[in-house]
């Protein structure tokens, strides 16, 4: 069924990855709600916001059915009844207790395992836990195969068979574009540089640990991002929670979305500035926290803010939504603020020449004071990087934590991501569309899904897909059933997500031919209709681009 | 086929009734002690209904009919 959009692509123009044919197939602009049969004559409200965006943003969040939010509710009310009775049962004796406890000795001091939090975990967590830390054994690739390991005593313990499950479909990993390889260019290359530097760099950056190969990957790197300087870290939570302290301190304001990752939250708790959250990818309201920040300043003193950082992500990875940077800059230019962009998810994934979200709004780099990323997604490496104006990182060359404390990145890593950074950007020789070919195999998948009438969430450009499950049975369930047919999955639940809003997350990767989608997509019906998941009604809620007003937000003040 | 098709469905709505309620996740006991308590409750308000709805019916129709001109006529033992 090809699109009207793609005959003209394929007539002689270069194929737009990422591209708006969002119109062409009759998806839904920002904003719209499909029913009426003469939609394209209603206009709802604001879509384009003057201009600012050169292509639709197609995003929308169906709503929970109302019937399905209370059988998750009953669901989640059988288990924690059930729970009760089986933290009775263990308290009197009656059933072994298997989690920690504390010695007979030690029963009268202050408590050392706080009993009642880890309730869910006990309870709820422990019964689904096959779904998670499944231990693979080989590359984690298109395909992968896992070791096959059953438990006795209810997830409480697990034992391998011995048997390993081959070619399992992988549509968790996150491996964008398909280099995590043990073939090819990537993989000599970097057995080339591990024959000649070894594994380890026994030092930190500022002391003995700076090779030429991170000065060289530093200089890449800033040149694929377009800014005038980079610098690399060991590890991609580090990054955003050692540097964000170097950035910004007491007197100053962090401006943080709601939905960012644990390591932006503890980066910015950990900077002792003021943190102000704003709804998730909502412009008004983060319009509203800046305008009250400018005028009222600092909570007792009145003085301005030293300094205003507003933390986004490129695309969040339980929602698959993208920010919507041409707007985010807009207003940072409006009201002198400052910017960090963390492109964990996004860097190489979108983009038509795969850059990031920069690249795919079409704006310039230098907006964005800050821009983060990890090696670890597209590149299949394993760190992280920090750009932006050459004041900015030699400063963070000094100051970061993890400049000074962190062990360097292992010489056959960088060499990786060299390599992979040199095959995005063409210059080594072949050319591999894997960025056309991500973009392709999102397309396809995002509208099969909605076709067969799943609820999926996010941006229909993004390659994090994440599907509704919603009720806690059904979580283990998916997981298991998909598991059976050979497709790995990755499923999330409560701490990740809102308790009702469960999910199952596939991520789609350049490596995946359009036969491995086809069979995926088979499972997922199959499994779908076992398990009853298509709650989609295709009526898909217009975004709250609604005005605010004093009532609509309300504000904390630390 | 239709008895088969017919065992599949009931088959397949036992297991969605499984999964909302949790009763999936459940081992064999806690699944026995929670269905034994949904079928007494479930016999018990079966029960409930069989002895008082048709006196609570022919109560209501009693006194809905004693406003017209022919329930005066109408006495129940």
């Amino acid at each position: 069924m090809e699109r009207p959009g793609r005959a003209a692509a394929a007539a002689g123009a270069q194929p737009r990855a990422n591209g708006c044919s969002g119109a062409a197939h009759g998806a839904l602009r920002n904003g719209y709600v499909r029913g009426l049969p003469a939609h394209d004559t209603q206009v709802n409200h604001i879509v384009h916001n003057g201009g600012l965006y050169k292509r639709p943003f197609n995003e929308a969040f169906e709503e929970t059915p109302m019937l399905v939010a209370v059988l998750t509710y009953v669901g989640y009310g059988v288990l924690t009844l059930f729970g009760y009775l089986r933290d009775f049962m263990r308290q009197w004796k009656i059933e072994k207790c298997q989690n920690a406890t504390e010695r007979e000795e030690q029963k009268d001091f202050v408590p050392l395992y706080q009993d009642f939090e880890n309730f869910y975990t006990r309870n709820l967590y422990m019964r689904i836990r096959d779904s998670w830390n499944r231990p693979i054994c080989s590359v984690p690739g298109a395909k992968v195969d896992m070791m096959e390991r059953v438990s006795h005593d209810y997830n409480w313990t697990f034992t391998y068979t011995g048997r390993v499950i081959k070619d399992i479909i992988n549509m968790g990993s996150y491996n964008y574009l398909g280099f995590a390889q043990n073939a090819g260019t990537c993989q000599e290359a970097a057995a080339k540089v591990l024959s000649q530097y070894g594994a380890g760099v026994c030092s930190t950056r500022q002391e003995m640990g700076n090779l030429d190969k991170h000065e060289e990957l530093e200089k890449l790197v800033a040149r694929f991002l377009g800014v005038e300087s980079a610098m690399a870290y060991g590890m991609g939570f580090a990054t955003n929670s050692m540097n964000i302290p170097a950035l910004v301190g007491k007197g100053c304001l962090i401006l943080s979305d709601e939905l960012n990752h644990a390591s932006l939250v503890l980066g910015a708790r950990l900077s002792g500035a003021t943190i102000r959250i704003f709804k998730h990818n909502n412009m008004q309201s983060l319009e509203k926290l800046l305008k009250d920040a400018i005028v009222h300043g600092q909570p007792r003193t009145r003085r301005p803010w030293k300094k205003i950082l507003i933390l986004v992500e490129g695309i969040y990875s339980m929602e698959g939504s993208i920010v919507r940077l041409p707007e985010v800059i807009a207003l940072k230019k409006k009201y002198k603020s400052y910017l960090y962009l963390d492109e964990a998810h996004s860097i190489g994934a979108l983009g038509p020449s795969g850059r990031g979200v920069v690249d795919y709004f079409g704006l310039n780099p230098e907006d964005v004071d800050i821009m983060m990323g990890t090696f670890t997604k597209s590149f299949g490496a394993a760190g992280g990087y920090i750009g932006g104006k050459k004041e900015l990182i030699d400063y963070l060359r000094t100051y970061s934590h993890s400049a000074v404390y962190a062990t360097s990145m292992s010489p056959p890593v960088v060499e990786q991501i060299i390599t992979s950074v040199k095959c995005i950007m063409g210059e080594d020789g072949t050319t591999v569309a894997r960025v056309q070919q991500l973009a392709e195999n999102t397309r396809y998948f995002r509208r099969r899904l909605k076709e067969m009438g799943f609820i999926i969430y996010g941006n229909e450009d993004s390659p994090v897909v994440p599907l509704m499950l919603y009720m806690p049975a059904k979580i283990g369930a998916f997981g298991r059933e998909m598991l059976k047919r050979n497709i790995g999955v990755v499923v999330v639940g409560f701490p990740a997500t809102p308790i009702i809003e469960s999910r199952a997350r596939f991520c789609l990767s350049a490596a995946h031919t359009k036969e491995m989608l086809d069979r995926a997509l088979k499972e997922i019906d199959e499994v779908g209709d076992l398990l009853q998941l298509k709650y989609s009604r295709h009526r898909l809620v217009p975004i709250l681009d609604r005005p605010f007003d004093e009532t609509t937000y309300e504000e904390t003040e630390d | 086929m239709d008895i088969k098709n017919m065992k599949n469905y009931l088959y397949w709505l036992f297991c969605q009734f499984e999964l909302i309620t949790c009763s999936y996740l459940m081992e064999p006991w806690e699944k026995v002690l929670f269905y034994t308590f949904n079928i007494t409750m479930l016999f018990m308000v079966l029960y409930t209904a069989y002895i008082y709805v048709p006196i609570h019916i022919s109560t209501a129709f009693q006194f809905c009919l004693c406003f017209s001109k022919l329930g005066m006529y109408v006495f129940i033992e």
